[in-house]
């Protein structure tokens, strides 16, 4: 149980995908303009990383080691379709704003990673708590982006206003605020890594 | 001059990479030092052209005409990994000295997500070039694709001569590596800024 626990826990903090393995950088710096929108690519990243390590654990003796990529991205593409057609029906908004980025989730290295180090080799349940932990690091770690851009660049977090619009920082919510803001979040987990030590 | 406006807005007012974060990891990852960085940018634009190439006609003469356009990612992401296969073996045996030039890098353009958002976008967004609001016929989308992966290969051999630079620099403990890399990299963002509005 303690292992299992342990298998989910890992991509919370120790293993975070981004903050500490640095993978999935696209849809980190493009889709957290705002703390809504970075929590939404997450979670829908986490919908496909659970389901397809489910699946690639269930497929595993079925699919030849030599084939083994092209199956996986197959599923991981499959689950990802499901998804924008959802997203298209239930959450139109959401959708339209984070755009291309729903699609590329098949090319999210996190994706891929999970199924070919964990999947392909453990059993199901195992593999599922694998992909949820790294699915909420990652929605974690980009709705904490999310929060701090939108609180420097519009004044508000989830919306709601904090500071008067006369202290926005816009160029926090454009395109050279997401490699500053990622690049010191990244230099203060360093740091505490160091200082655990 | 239609295809001008495109280059020009592709390469500089869109940079596929300070505007778009399209291809971020590779940008990240082999821009170490500006021999790998060129190496790699040949590749993508090699593989990113004849990419929209494929999918361009797979979408317009079979997916269309299918009434499937829903299998869009799932088509297009296979044929980019055959396509990155097929051209391995095809460059292997015709020229060899071609594909230990770009041997390494092959592989891990399947993963690049420019080469994947760049087949999507130009089959289901309507451009504005030249006035009106159409979608992009075969030609203005491989002067797309064109468009982009200069304007990558660009952006990354810049970003691989000045952390050539930063490595013989001392900053702060914390921000070696990556983060300083990152911050570099809004900096390069913020001037491409001033492009905007040109075209």
């Amino acid at each position: 149980m303690s292992n299992n626990l342990q298998t989910f826990t890992k991509g919370l903090i120790k293993e975070n995908p981004i903050l500490v393995l640095l993978l999935g950088c696209c849809p980190t710096l493009a889709t957290t303009t705002s703390a809504i929108n970075g929590m939404s690519m997450g979670l829908a990243t986490t919908f496909v990383l659970v389901l397809s390590n489910i699946f690639i654990s269930l497929l595993k003796g079925f699919i030849p080691d030599k084939v083994r990529i092209p199956c996986f991205i197959v599923v991981i593409a499959s689950f990802v379709t499901l998804v924008q057609l959802l997203m298209q029906a239930y959450v139109p908004d959401i959708y339209e704003t984070l755009g291309l980025f729903i699609p590329l989730i098949v090319v999210n290295c996190i994706v891929l990673g999970r199924a070919e180090a964990f999947a392909s080799k453990n059993p199901v349940f195992p593999s599922m708590l694998d992909g949820l932990g790294m699915g909420l690091g990652f929605t974690l770690a980009l709705t904490l982006l999310g929060c701090i851009r939108e609180f420097l660049g519009s004044g508000s977090i989830f919306g709601l206003t904090i500071l008067p619009e006369t202290a926005n920082i816009l160029v926090f919510i454009l395109p050279p605020g997401a490699f500053i803001c990622l690049g010191f979040v990244i230099a203060i987990v360093n740091k505490l890594k160091k200082e655990s030590h | 001059m239609k295809y001008l406006i495109i280059i020009l807005s592709t390469i500089l007012v869109n940079n596929v990479i300070f505007s778009q974060f399209l291809g971020i990891c590779p940008f990240l990852g082999t821009s170490k030092k500006t021999s790998t960085a060129a190496g790699m940018s040949a590749a993508v634009i090699f593989v990113l052209t004849l990419a929209t190439l494929v999918t361009w006609l797979t979408n317009r003469y079979i997916l269309i005409p299918l009434n499937l356009t829903f299998l869009q990612t799932i088509a297009f992401i296979l044929i980019i990994a055959a396509l990155v296969q097929m051209v391995e073996i095809i460059l292997k045996k015709i020229s060899p000295s071609l594909y230990t030039a770009l041997g390494v890098f092959l592989p891990l353009i399947t993963t690049n997500c420019a080469v994947l958002g760049v087949s999507l976008t130009v089959v289901t967004k309507e451009f504005n070039y030249g006035g009106v609001a159409h979608m992009l016929s075969l030609g203005e989308s491989l002067v797309y694709a064109v468009g982009i992966a200069l304007g990558f290969s660009m952006a990354l051999i810049i970003f691989a001569g000045i952390r050539e630079h930063i490595d013989l620099m001392e900053p702060p403990k914390g921000m070696k590596g990556t983060p300083i890399a990152l911050i570099t990299a809004g900096i390069l963002a913020l001037a491409f800024m001033g492009f905007t509005g040109i075209v």
